[in-house]
């Protein structure tokens, strides 16, 4: 049975973050008053054919490391589903 | 003596291959050939130039997907050999992926996208791209970019100064570095930086596009010159 692996990939903190900088501006124009911050990540479904959650999780941790983040500016936290 | 050959490699939107193609090609003694991302073979190149562009749309990050391109696994293996790649712009980015640099490239500060001259100092003239300049000479080259605010941990940044490293700095036309002359929000102000080896350099201003008088600045040719002599050997 196949995972779906729902992957949020965020910049750290220590970086700035230009976009949710932008957003957050435009929150409190629209009268938010009590936005405080907004910050802006991705999301990326990747369907993982694995019968197994431990390889699935393997394979996902991997594919983060590897390409769908960059460890010198971003984190990442997954969860994986089972298809049905 | 044949002309030596200088691969630029063409990804899915490089969009400055061709000036970089241009560019090096009025140079006497090196012949330009452009190296398609899907290839392996560097084609007898003496040097690698990453040329500046959207390689592969910028898609996930500036760089993320054009370094796990055929090419450049042969262009990765080329550069820990020791031979002489040189990144501009987006290139930079490809080299900051693939691990060849240390540290990545956020958005710009300001969140635009930044066209427009910048004045370079050159920290380093002491590489085997920064030969034709004086220690701290200030150059006239323009950048072009969205994502050219470089970052890197503290322990990097320190290591980078301490083994000399950082080989150009954004500055104001006197020569002072500062935040004022800071484009783009890159710490301790760096436009371009080269390996511990000494073999492959990144920045983010285009010397390509201050390579000719028509240009407005001839400033970029100093960089190719010292590159084409040191594979020339002369």
């Amino acid at each position: 049975m196949p995972y779906t692996a729902k992957i949020k990939v965020t910049l750290r903190q220590s970086i700035l973050d230009v976009q949710g900088k932008a957003v957050e501006h435009a929150l409190k124009n629209l009268g938010y008053h009590t936005v405080e911050s907004a910050r802006i990540g991705k999301y990326i479904e990747v369907i993982i054919n694995e019968e197994e959650l431990q390889q699935a999780e393997r394979i996902c941790n991997e594919i983060c490391q590897k390409l769908l983040s960059n460890p010198v500016m971003e984190n990442f936290s997954f969860e994986l589903e089972q298809v049905n | 003596m044949a002309d030596v050959t200088v691969g630029v490699v063409v990804f899915p939107g490089s969009n400055c291959d061709h000036d970089t193609e241009y560019a090096v090609g009025s140079f006497s003694a090196v012949k330009p050939r452009m190296l398609w991302h899907n290839d392996h073979d560097l084609q007898g190149a003496k040097a690698i130039i990453l040329p500046g562009g959207f390689s592969y749309g910028d898609y996930l990050r500036a760089g993320s997907i054009a370094r796990f391109s055929p090419i450049m696994q042969e262009v990765i293996e080329f550069a820990r050999k020791g031979f002489p790649v040189l990144g501009i712009c987006n290139g930079f980015q490809v080299l900051l992926e693939s691990g060849l640099l240390e540290g990545a490239l956020s958005k710009n500060r300001d969140k635009k996208f930044l066209c427009c001259q910048t004045t370079l100092k050159t920290v380093n003239c002491s590489t085997i791209f920064t030969s034709r300049y004086q220690q701290d000479q200030l150059l006239s080259i323009p950048i072009a970019h969205g994502q050219g605010n470089y970052f890197a941990p503290p322990e990097v940044i320190e290591s980078l100064e301490e083994h000399e490293q950082i080989v150009f700095k954004y500055s104001d036309a006197e020569g002072r570095v500062s935040d004022e002359s800071n484009p783009n929000g890159s710490l301790r102000n760096i436009a371009g930086i080269i390996n511990r080896q000494g073999n492959v350099l990144g920045l983010m201003p285009h010397p390509e596009r201050a390579s000719e008088k028509s240009l407005g600045s001839v400033d970029g040719r100093g960089l190719f010159e010292s590159l084409f002599r040191h594979v020339a050997g002369v």
